[in-house]
């Protein structure tokens, strides 16, 4: 053995470790891979040795030639082993080549599940940690779901180092395993308040992370964070948090106007330029979001254009660059703004960094006007002469495309300066864009009628020095002018000053050269030209020149029908055909002219490119019904599509070609028209609008600016937009004094009228009237066409799972899945863990509240006045609530209680969080009256409302805050009156114990214990949940339908537990003990015992009484059906103990198992409701309630508290409400009321229970 | 050295890398850090932030959560903390003993989110965890210490075969999403 071990570490002495290898590899430069093939053979060897140190260290190369590009997935296994070695050495090692090479599809993974369990809870944090860190890269889903238990337990371990990084994972585990997210959202939000800074910034970058995505479900944390934002000086954490900030904003615009202001104070006080940056831009943020309706924040505007500017004179390129980003940003919203600093930008076109010149031009877009497009375009042109590298010149040309044609070309008010700005560009080599300037001038050409004659001129220019573009056509993309330039002249041919020579130009043999689809047009557009040229020939009556025309087709099309394109063959063939044929005519001395034209007749009108996506579907047309039923299964399937297209196909369209004559296809023809008109989805082809169009502003009624020329216009190859830029002044120039001329007319007509005008001195936008009248054709749409909400969002987009709103309380299904063994601890000890799931439940949500309690508490301190303030709008608020609340106890939602509001008051818990929300966004604004008015009213409403407000108080813990906020009240003043409130309040308090109860039933069983001073005389016996179960002269036992009730899904297959909370109450002097509850089980429930015990054996209660006092004992019930309410007979035996003797007594009772008592009540939102409802699988039935005497509210509020139902939508007298039972079948209710007749309609997927419930409502109702 | 925090194929990360060495390495001197990312790499959401140290380049992928001046402080950071771990660091420690780098690249950033920026706890991390190591290695890696020892020894040209252009890449793609 020894010898081995020495044999061992000699072998070693001879491997090579990493330093080697990578020694090795840089030595053998030239024979590289031979080299590493050599290497991975000893790697390979190496692997298969005992020794894990030999292992580890192959392992460790394997991750090194992994990063050099190496697959090493065939080592994935002993990755596992090294992984899985007790050294830390080896295993740090094993995780880190997994962390590299493991992913998803790497099917080893499912190896480690076990040993990553180990490593997380190691004692040794080192372990733990790597493991976290080597999870953290390579989590699957079911790694996920397998360890988010564990990884949750570790974000409250007791080391900060272990902390920070569980909670950090969490992020990836909430990314592959979505369900894990609202269990262990508690717990993340817990750990914002982490002592440990690392923690606590970890904590952040989660959330901020999670937020990003989702930002509304995390708008309730703003308050947090906004604490966190004004208490942190961790600039990492702020930097988070305010761009956090940044993602909610656009969501509460009331978040915005809260933040501005430390958000300022931040941007004056901070010096690190990261956190000055990310304020400004969230500031940004906030005032995009205010920016309807907010005009007083033009001071922040200012502040933060005047920051960037300093940041982009800042000589660091990346300030400058962040500047320049940001401030793109504000030109979205407040171009003014930005606009005043156009010389900066301008100046930055010239910097030498390619990045800044890019984001420089960005800004360009959004700063140009009808004044400034020429000048800035200009400036733009020069940079493209000037600029070498290829891609920054072509994102100039995109972007002096973009900026020109931007909103429907809204800035060009010389059309035809900018088609020569285009045939400028198109004298760029080398450019990618060539397509883009096509469509730019077939768009304009197209779209503009006015310029098509300048238009069709340039481009036949274009054709005609066609080879200066093709010079090296194969490169570059310039060509695609080409295309459009052909197709213009083609198209507009009848504005061509000289066809013949165009025609000519387009048959040139060079143009055999150019691409296919170029050719293509080309082909087809000399067929148009040569309509055009014949047509004006033909007029000449000298057949002559006609005929050499189509000689001259004649011989030069056979090029084109050589060509390998097919389209182009095609294309040349037939019009070559074509021609011959007109030839021959000629020849006969035929006019034909008119028919060739003829060809080519009729407009083509654009289309915008989401039309053919906007024809609405029309009625009654099912696209994925099938037109033919689909195949039965015995028939193959390829034999299926031959039956429906070459059988049924010819049935139908022969006789129709057959059997009609003229006539027929006229009155067919004249039918179809007549439908088509009428049919509104027909898309007509729009004779009717273009007439109108045409009509109302043909080109004959564009006043065309008569533009004296003098200088010469066509001088092929030199660049003239300058010279437009120069008639446009001269043009503006003439117009202004036009209009002064006419102003001063005007003046001299009304000399009586404000006399002091300003002169027309700085041109103003709407001065500049454009050269053109240009009509811009609007794209065509269908009619009808549906209003576009383009939802470009990613179905596959992983957040989207995590789009989940965390304020839902948890459900029980929810939570995350406890390995084996534990589960059957859990059955073991039913009663115990019923109540650790309730605690675990019921625990986030108190936290929440704790914080936000402590919270305001703060924020008291910090400002009396404004604490007044809002806890007077509070009481407003819940003056409000009080009035038209619907719970029967209108005492729901004073303060802060969360808890109470979402049990009282099921309409989703949300609402409490957003109204709680709505108090800390609204505070603010108030203006402060006197102090002393203040505190007076505050005072007195403070003594008036405590009847409300104790009764909120769920259990004794909101006492502390409202004492705290009582003592706030009263300010030092009135301290007499103080104590006298307080004793008032505490009698109150007393007599508002009472109403506890009805809450408890609901919100949980341990709140129940307290409820132990139940007695008969109970005030709202009507409400209680408790009912007497069997009473004697020695006991009472008092019963509540099984609240709490839970299912677990992955131990029962079908069944689901109910636990049954019993109170017992000693009603004699005597001492009663050796309690045993018995039920004889049906075969439908069973009482569940511990493990070992016969099914007729009693449980033992696991207290005493002692006289008078009463206990509370839980007991778990497992059902298998959930349709059918129950009774469960029962027993209770136990000693009644005297000091002199003791005797055995016995009680029989009845469990009743209603079917409401399987309900949840569960929030349910209306959208998802509705949804619910139109599923179809629901069944309904429904129920009439006659002579219902009490309000609406409270008849809702009786449905809520006894059925377990969540009102999901109200109005008026109608409202909808919402269960789940613990099976998950749903349960709707849709509650209508109309003088006392009360009318229940009622779905549910199961319609058993839904008569069993309806049922027991109506029983509810017949009771009082 | 190289570090991704999603997964890609051995050559699409050869690919990125490479895209990414070209895209930085013919950047001037004094141009900003930011880089709207590559093609490969997708989206204009992911930005390279680099730093340029010598002859080493840190380059960071990030998408837009990350604050770009944050990000080039935390390079900073790094590259401080690889100074203080190799005393004086020089290329050739990245090179040899890029399962170092990784250790402490994993204790500031951890699945593709900042984990740790304060540079005394990381320090303070990673010689625990060496010094974890050594204990272990205790007797049992004496010998194998010494062989590598002297193959140091052997080689007195080792220095001499740094290319000064020799550029190590690191692109941890940050939050990466996709």
């Amino acid at each position: 053995m020894a010898l081995k071990i020495v044999k061992g570490s000699i072998d070693r002495m001879f491997d090579k470790n990493l330093q080697d290898l990578v020694r090795g590899i840089r030595n053998h430069k030239e024979d590289e891979a031979k080299y590493i093939s050599t290497c991975i053979d000893e790697i390979k060897q190496e692997l298969k040795q005992d020794n894990i140190a030999v292992k580890a260290n192959a392992v460790c190369k394997l991750t090194y030639l992994q990063m050099l590009g190496y697959d090493v997935s065939w080592a994935a296994f002993n990755i596992v082993e090294v992984m899985s070695s007790s050294k830390f050495t080896y295993k740090r090692i094993g995780y880190l080549a997994a962390s590299q090479c493991f992913h998803e599809s790497t099917d080893v993974i499912m190896l480690t599940t076990n040993q990553i369990r180990k490593d997380l809870s190691s004692p040794n944090q080192y372990d733990t940690g790597v493991a976290l860190t080597g999870l953290s890269c390579f989590v699957t889903p079911d790694l996920a779901r397998d360890l988010a238990n564990d990884i949750m337990t570790l974000m409250s371990h007791t080391k900060p180092y272990i902390r920070k990084k569980a909670v950090l994972i969490m992020y990836k585990v909430f990314l592959k395993y979505p369900e894990s997210l609202r269990p262990a959202f508690p717990r993340l939000k817990e750990k914002l308040e982490d002592p440990d800074p690392g923690v606590q910034s970890a904590a952040v970058n989660v959330i901020c992370e999670l937020a990003r995505r989702n930002p509304k479900n995390y708008l309730s944390l703003a308050p947090l964070f906004f604490k966190l934002m004004t208490s942190s000086t961790n600039n990492w954490v702020l930097i988070k948090i305010i761009k956090l900030f940044g993602a909610l904003t656009p969501l509460e615009p009331r978040l915005g106007k809260k933040l501005i202001e430390p958000l300022t104070n931040l941007i004056h006080s901070t010096s690190a330029m990261s956190l000055l940056y990310e304020c400004v831009n969230t500031v940004i943020a906030v005032l995009i979001s205010l920016s309807s309706g907010m005009p007083n924040h033009s001071a922040s505007i200012q502040l933060c254009v005047q920051k960037l500017r300093i940041l982009i004179e800042d000589s660091d390129q990346n300030l400058k660059y962040l500047g320049l980003l940001a401030m793109s940003k504000i030109l979205k919203t407040h171009p003014k703004s930005v606009q005043s600093h156009k010389d900066l930008i301008l100046q930055c076109l010239d910097d030498k960094d390619e990045s800044i010149r890019l984001r420089a031009l960005d800004l360009l877009y959004g700063m140009v006007s009808k004044k400034n497009l020429m000048e800035i375009v200009k400036k733009l042109m020069l940079h493209v002469d000037k600029a070498e590298g290829t891609t920054y010149r072509d994102e100039l040309l995109t972007k002096i495309i973009d900026i020109c044609s931007q909103s429907n070309y809204q800035y060009i008010t010389n059309f035809e300066w900018y088609i020569s700005i285009l045939v400028e560009l198109t004298r760029l080599e080398g450019t990618r864009h060539g397509h883009l300037i096509a469509s730019q001038m077939l768009d304009v050409a197209i779209r503009v009628k006015a310029i098509r004659i300048f238009a069709v001129a340039q481009m036949a220019t274009l054709l005609d020095n066609a080879h200066l573009l093709t010079g090296n056509m194969q490169r570059n993309g310039i060509c695609e002018v080409l295309y459009a330039a052909a197709w213009i002249c083609g198209e507009f041919s009848e504005h061509l000053e000289n066809p013949m020579q165009t025609l000519e130009a387009m048959l040139r043999p060079k143009v055999a050269t150019l691409p296919g689809h170029i050719q293509a047009v080309y082909v087809q557009n000399a067929a148009k030209l040569f309509a055009t040229v014949l047509k004006s020939q033909e007029g000449n009556t000298e057949g002559t020149p006609a005929q050499e025309t189509s000689q001259l087709m004649v011989e030069r099309l056979p090029l084109f029908v050589q060509s390998a394109n097919l389209e182009v063959q095609e294309r040349a063939s037939c019009i070559l055909q074509l021609v011959k044929y007109i030839q021959k005519l000629q020849q006969k001395d035929v006019e034909v002219a008119e028919e060739v034209s003829a060809l080519f007749a009729g407009e083509l009108n654009p289309v915008a490119p989401k039309a053919q996506k906007k024809v609405p579907v029309p009625e009654g047309l099912d696209l994925d019904a099938w037109i033919n039923e689909p195949p039965s299964e015995s028939e193959s399937e390829d034999e299926q599509p031959k039956a429906i297209f070459t059988r049924e196909e010819p049935k139908h369209s022969r006789p129709r070609h057959t059997e009609v004559d003229e006539k027929e296809l006229a009155k067919r023809r004249e039918v179809r028209k007549q439908e088509q008109a009428n049919n509104p989805f027909y898309i007509k082809a729009s004779p009717s609008s273009q007439k109108v169009y045409q009509e109302t502003h043909g080109v004959e009624h564009i006043p065309v600016v008569q533009i004296d020329l003098s200088v010469p216009l066509k001088v092929p190859g030199l660049p003239m937009s300058d010279q437009y830029v120069k008639l446009e002044e001269e043009r503006r120039q003439k117009d202004r004094a036009d209009k002064k001329k006419k102003k001063k007319e005007k003046r001299k007509d009304k000399r009586t009228g404000r006399g002091k005008r300003h002169d027309s001195g700085p041109e103003s936008e709407e001065d500049i009237t454009p050269a053109h009248m240009v009509d811009i054709v609007t794209e065509e749409m269908p009619e009808n066409a549906l209003p576009s909400d383009d939802d470009d969002k990613d179905p596959n987009d992983p957040h989207k799972a995590l789009d989940i709103d965390l304020d839902k309380p948890l459900a029980d299904s929810e939570k995350l899945p406890v390995r084996s063994h534990r589960a059957a601890e859990a059955l073991k000890s039913p009663g115990e863990d019923g109540d650790a799931v309730s605690a675990a439940t019921l625990e986030p949500r108190k936290k929440r509240s704790k914080e936000k309690r402590e919270e305001k508490k703060k924020d008291k301190d910090g400002d009396r006045k404004k604490s007044k303030e809002e806890k007077k709008k509070k009481k407003h608020k819940h003056e409000e609530k009080e009035e038209n609340l619907l719970s029967g106890q209108a005492d729901e939602p004073v303060v802060q209680s969360e808890e109470s509001s979402q049990v009282a008051a099921p309409p989703t818990s949300t609402s409490a969080e957003v109204s709680d929300l709505d108090f800390w966004l609204s505070n603010a604004p108030v203006p402060s009256n006197t102090q002393e008015a203040a505190t007076v009213a505050a005072a007195a409403e403070a003594a008036s409302v405590p009847e409300a407000v104790s009764g909120t108080a769920p259990d004794s813990e909101p006492e502390e805050p409202k004492d705290a906020e009582m003592e706030e009240t009263k300010s030092s003043k009135h301290k007499k009156k103080k104590q006298k409130k307080e004793k008032e309040e505490k009698e109150k308090k007393k007599k508002k114990k009472h109403h506890h109860h009805h809450r408890h039933s609901d919100a949980g069983g341990e709140e129940s214990v307290q409820n132990g001073t139940v007695e008969e005389e109970e005030p709202l016996p009507s409400m209680s949940n408790y009912c007497l179960l069997a009473e004697n002269s020695y006991i009472k036992m008092m019963t509540e339908d099984a609240d709490q009730v839970y299912d677990i899904q992955g131990n029962l297959q079908d069944g689901s537990q109910v636990v049954v909370s019993v109170i017992f109450e000693n009603k004699c002097d005597s001492f009663l003990k050796s309690m045993e509850f018995n039920v004889l089980d049906s075969l439908n429930s069973k009482l569940q015992r511990p493990e070992g015990s016969g099914p007729h054996d009693g449980l033992t209660v696991p207290f005493q009484l002692p006289p008078g006092v009463s206990n509370e004992a839980r007991f778990v019930f497992t059902m298998q059906s959930i349709v059918m309410p129950q009774k469960l007979k029962g027993t209770l035996t136990f000693i009644v103990k005297n000091d002199d003797s003791s005797t055995h007594e016995k009680l029989d009772f009845k469990l009743h198992f209603t079917c409401t008592s399987y309900l949840i009540s569960t929030p349910c939102y209306s959208d998802a409701f509705a949804k619910l409802l139109e599923s179809g699988d629901l069944k309904s039935s429904s129920i009439k309630l006659e002579a219902v005497l009490m309000p609406f509210h409270h008849l809702l509020a009786r449905i809520c508290f006894h059925h377990h139902f969540s009102v999901v939508e109200r109005i008026d007298s109608c409202a909808s409400m919402y269960s789940r039972t613990i099976q998950g079948h749903h349960v709707c209710l849709l509650v209508k009321t109309a003088d006392q007749t009360v009318s229940i309609d009622a779905k549910c997927d199961e319609p058993t229970l839904l008569g069993n419930v309806l049922d027991e409502i109506k029983q509810t109702f017949s009771q009082c | 050295m190289s570090k991704f925090y999603e997964h890609y194929s051995e050559d699409t990360e050869q690919q990125i890398i490479r895209e990414t060495f070209h895209l930085v390495s013919k950047r001037d001197e004094n141009v900003c850090n930011f880089l709207e990312g590559g093609l490969l790499i997708g989206g204009s959401d992911y930005k390279l932030i680099y730093r340029h140290y010598a002859t080493l380049y840190f380059v960071f992928c990030v998408d837009s959560s990350e604050s770009e001046l944050g990000i080039l402080d935390l390079i900073q950071v790094f590259v401080e903390t690889l100074d203080k771990c190799f005393e004086n660091v020089c290329e050739l420690d990245l090179i040899f003993h890029v399962d170092k780098v990784h250790n402490i690249l994993a204790e500031m950033v951890m699945g593709g989110m900042v984990l740790e920026t304060n540079m005394n706890e990381i320090i303070m991390q990673v010689d625990a965890q060496n010094k974890m190591e050594k204990s272990e290695a205790g007797i049992a890696g004496a010998p194998a210490r010494a062989v590598s020892a002297v193959k140091n020894m052997n080689l007195p040209e080792m220095p001499r075969n740094i290319n000064i252009g020799d550029i190590s890449i690191k692109v941890p793609n940050l939050p990466s999403f996709k």
